[in-house]
């Protein structure tokens, strides 16, 4: 009896339709950073503890690291490089631009895609509710204050749009 | 006469101050890019994730490695055998100590003729015996990273257990488990005399005498280490790997059995580094598997390895006895410090050199003995993080200055002030302070920016905290340190520098853009800059030390100031113009005298360039050295310059759970002059951050030589949910070594948090935890013992948890040898 050794799965990311064949333990983490080079998307802990692989799963922030590829099937994923481009980056990116909101850069990519949700989610939150949405983004080097400052800063604008 | 003038409170700009002019001597103009919060070149490419770290990096036919570690604390390696799992398919290497060229090599720092005492053994894999859990034994390389996993699992090693010991103080006795065979434990020992230590306590009216101790602590860089390695065109072993350090490449080189020009390190922007990736990480195994296998090499480090396996910072006990005269002035001190290196030496030395050096703290005392040891255990291994030996110190001698406040009923800002050295006095083993010392300032207004004080309410007890301190930035000057930086100019008018430094995220090479703008009259966005690759751009050295604004940073501005002054003299030539009087301002060279004479700088370069002129420059940038005179004994000039600082926190105290909550941070540091205040600001209040995790949650707990805390998890660094409102005030002296009298500030942002929040907690209930981090556990026991306590129970020991400790330790020494359980830490 030949047991079934891969899986096909297919999904969009960044608008783009991908279609790949995976073993059905593989991480959402693992298919699109190995298989697909979505190198954005990065390891600190591979146990959700520090949200540097967090992406967004049709609207909604998942650690891709502890996600099942397969749980992606025929849905929707954002990453860093899908919020804004070299072109048209996003207010967000332009903020964190701005306040200086980065340093060495490596829990960013999942700072932004945290901060593009909450605000889909909530147009005007306040300082509170912004510390509390990356609360599971660890940064280790910024002290996160001017990191909430970009964040509100394009939650304000938006706003008045 | 107030010399530092304030650059900015965070968001509200003050004032500017411009203490040299770049573009005409003699001439104060306002500086464009230097001083300006700008963004950095790299930030567009961080948040919009096309940076590519270390690990971002794929070679095609690329292998995986693994490593395999010991499980044993001390064990004698009595055989392995790899033959099982070299069968496994997809298996193309496998390594142990016999296959490794040289297998030990000892530490190189330095170009100093003097730095007997120093002397560190690096041992690529064990060989004969293990000296920690965690120990690289073997390495595998495969086809994927299951593969290397699985045949690590299939190496078959037998071990003898040997004793072992994990308490310094008892790796420190006479008849101790020797860790490394031939070797005594006691590594180094350091000493500062001042004085007559005895006389000084005679003459003290009151005398604290107190042990604190401070945990092993992990760097926790969100990027683990990581690195790939390949065999390029004309056999070049060829490295892409997150590091500060991109000089190790000679000491690949050696272990490979290879001239130094046959390995070439390349650093790209690094996730994060606080020292923990200083030493060697991955870069042995790597550069070993592909040299072996020809073929390209990968390896990652999961966080769990990471934590278990990666240097960590010193945990040290620190007795100190202080004496002062009723009016609060100090007579005497007394230190004795010991620091736990784990197994293996690595930059212990120099971390109990700092920690030594900087023991009295930025205090005035006649009658100084410390005496420093770094020892060696079964733990796993202590090296550089963030400070380098000083907010250890600084934990202590803020400490001892707060009890020494209460005792006197003192008021804890004004004893410091009553002692802190100026400018001009030495330090206890007679270093002179030769730039301004801020203390009095930065005390002041961190503490005046508190504010009004609210009331405690209910079980929510508030308190306030002070603490300061120096921290030293650049290397030690018997290091004969130094740096290069290549800047040119194009026939476009843009600018490239190529310096290699490594960029940890400090903002190390966008500085260097900023110099070289400002220099050269060139928009920001006209820079470009190469860093971090020992084959193609000078070395600058490594980025440790706070040291790289410092020495890149003069490097460049020396570069650009000789692509100027080659561009000047032509234009000056062309315009029938004394070059003293014409400036490059946006690209274009401008009279002074007549701001209507302009000339583009295209024209200029076509012009140089036609005849020849070099259109570059390659500068070296010396710092001042100066050679030790002896080794154990802490005598003179020996530290580059200072970075002073305070701390002031608002805590509350929950009394309830034990639970510290900091309100509030103020963070005052005289920088020199902010090159990027945004970055400084960033370093600041990340600094605070980190130190308020060491003050609060951050202790890698060990067990017999076994950690406990393996994740993030368990090891607990603050989230955005922790943080105060952190406030930075910048003051600027001018008075720095670095271009434009910048200080270094990245690691003395971290310095003194600590004992502020220890202070405020004393503050808020009255308690003095003289053991990090400040748990739930350990308050709420010191709010209990406070409430009842023992009869005859000694002030002068901290905590219930050290009473415990240090009576076990006792028992041990006296051979009533109790379970070891006693010993634990928790």
């Amino acid at each position: 009896m030949k047991e079934k050794k891969t899986y096909s799965l297919e999904f969009m990311v960044n608008g783009e339709r991908e279609k790949v064949e995976i073993r059905p333990g593989e991480t959402l983490l693992y298919v699109l950073r190995e298989r697909l080079g979505h190198t954005e998307v990065k390891e600190g802990c591979g146990k959700v503890d520090c949200g540097a692989c967090a992406v967004l799963l049709d609207g909604r922030v998942v650690n891709a690291c502890l996600t099942l590829a397969l749980q992606a099937n025929k849905k929707k994923v954002v990453t860093v490089r899908g919020i804004g481009t070299p072109e048209r980056p996003h207010p967000l990116q332009e903020s964190f631009i701005k306040h200086g909101a980065i340093q060495c850069g490596f829990c960013t990519p999942g700072m932004i895609v945290t901060a593009k949700a909450l605000l889909d989610e909530n147009r005007r939150p306040t300082r509170e509710e912004v510390r509390r949405a990356i609360s599971g983004n660890l940064c280790r080097c910024t002290g996160y204050k001017k990191t909430v400052d970009a964040i509100l800063s394009v939650a304000e604008k938006k706003e008045s749009v | 006469m107030y010399r530092s003038q304030e650059l900015c409170v965070t968001g509200q700009r003050l004032s500017d101050t411009n203490t040299y002019s770049p573009r005409s001597e003699g001439k104060v103009t306002d500086f464009r890019i230097i001083g300006k919060p700008v963004p950095r070149h790299d930030a567009r490419d961080k948040v919009l994730g096309l940076a590519r770290y270390a690990e971002d990096f794929s070679l095609p036919g690329m292998l995986f490695a693994k490593v395999m570690r010991s499980q044993y604390a001390s064990a004698k390696i009595e055989s392995i055998d790899t033959s099982i799992a070299e069968k496994l398919p997809g298996v193309k290497a496998v390594l142990t100590a016999r296959d490794v060229p040289k297998n030990e090599t000892v530490a190189q720092f330095g170009r100093s003729s003097t730095e007997r005492g120093f002397e560190s053994i690096y041992r690529v894999l064990a060989d004969r015996k293990v000296h920690y859990i965690g120990e690289p034994v073997a390495l595998v390389a495969a086809d994927t990273e299951e593969t290397a996993e699985r045949a690590v699992n299939l190496i078959k090693v037998k071990y003898e257990s040997l004793p072992a010991v994990f308490d310094p103080l008892l790796a420190m006795e006479a008849g101790a488990p020797q860790v490394e065979d031939g070797r005594s434990n006691i590594i180094t020992h350091f000493e500062v005399v001042k004085g007559n230590i005895d006389e000084g306590f005679s003459e003290a009216d009151v005398i604290v005498e107190n042990t604190y101790q401070v945990p092993f602590v992990d760097h926790a860089y969100m990027e683990t280490e990581c690195g790939v390695a390949w065999v390029d065109d004309d056999g070049v072993i060829t490295l892409r790997v997150s590091t500060q350090v991109i000089d190790h490449f000679r000491s690949v080189a050696d272990i490979l059995g290879l001239p130094h020009n046959q390995v070439r390190i390349i650093a790209p922007y690094v996730g994060g580094g606080f020292g923990g990736k200083e030493d060697i990480t991955v870069e042995s195994f790597i550069a070993l598997l592909a040299y072996k296998t020809r073929k390209p090499v990968k390896l990652v480090y999961s966080r769990e390895e990471s934590i278990l396996c990666h240097s960590k910072r010193h945990p040290y006990i620190l007795e100190y006895k202080v004496g002062a005269k009723r009016d609060g002035r100090l007579t005497a001190l007394k230190v004795r410090l010991v620091s736990d290196a784990g197994a293996y030496a690595y930059l212990s030395p120099w971390v109990l050199l700092y920690s030594t050096g900087a023991a009295t703290g930025p205090y005035r005392i006649p009658h100084v003995r410390v005496d420093g040891y770094t020892v060696l255990t079964n733990n796993i291994y202590t090296s550089a993080n963030r400070g380098f030996g000083a907010p250890q110190v600084c934990f202590a001698y803020e400490s001892q200055m707060d009890e020494l406040a209460a005792s006197l009923n003192m008021d804890p800002c004004e004893i410091r002030m009553i002692n802190y050295l100026s400018q001009g006095e030495s330090l206890a083993f007679g270093q002179i302070l030769k730039t301004h010392v801020a203390l009095p300032e930065t005390t002041k207004r961190a503490y005046e920016a508190l504010g009004k004080k609210v009331p405690s309410q209910g079980g929510m007890r508030r308190g306030r905290g002070i603490a300061s301190g120096m921290t030293s930035y650049g290397r030690m000057l018997f290091l004969h340190d130094t740096s290069r930086s290549h800047v040119s100019i194009e026939m476009d008018g843009s600018v490239t520098i190529r310096a290699g430094i490594q960029d940890i995220g400090g903002g190390q090479a966008s500085s260097l853009c900023q110099i070289a703008a400002e220099i050269l009259g060139v928009p920001l966005k006209d820079v470009k800059i190469y860093i971090g690759d020992t084959a193609l751009t000078p070395l600058s050295g490594m980025t440790t030390a706070t040291r790289q604004l410092c020495m890149s940073g003069n490097a460049t501005l020396m570069a650009a100031k000789e692509v100027r002054k080659t561009l000047l003299k032509k234009a000056g030539e062309l315009m029938r113009e004394d070059p003293e009087t014409l400036d490059l301002v946006d690209r274009e060279v401008i009279a002074n005298e007549d701001p209507e004479k302009r000339l583009d700088i295209v024209d200029v370069v076509r012009a140089c360039a036609a005849e020849g002129l070099p259109l570059y420059h390659l500068a070296l940038y010396k710092a001042p050295s100066r050679d030790l005179t002896q080794i154990e004994r802490i005598e003179g000039d020996i530290f580059a310059d200072f970075t002073y600082g305070s701390h002031a926190v608002e805590v509350a105290v929950d009394l309830e759970t034990g639970k510290v909550t900091v309100l509030k941070v103020i963070a005052c540091y005289d920088v020199g002059k902010a090159i990027n205040p945004q970055s400084v600001e960033g370093q600041m209040e990340g600094g605070a951050i980190y130190g308020l995790g060491y003050a609060l949650t951050e202790e890698v707990i060990i067990q017999e030589g076994v950690i406990k805390t393996p994740s993030l998890s368990e090891y607990l660094v603050p989230t955005s949910l922790d943080i105060p409102k952190v406030q930075t005030i910048l003051l600027e002296s001018g008075d720095g070594t670095g271009p434009f009298g910048a200080k270094g500030v990245g690691e003395p942002s971290v310095n003194s948090i600590a004992p502020a929040i220890s202070n405020a907690v004393y503050d808020a209930v009255g308690i003095r935890i003289r053991g990090l981090p400040l748990t739930l556990e350990k308050v709420m026991r010191a709010i209990g013992e406070k409430e009842s306590p023992h009869p005859g129970s000694k002030t002068n020991i901290a905590t219930s948890d050290s009473v415990g400790r240090n009576q076990a330790r006792q028992n041990l020494l006296k051979g009533q040898a109790k379970d070891s359980s006693d010993l634990e830490r928790r």
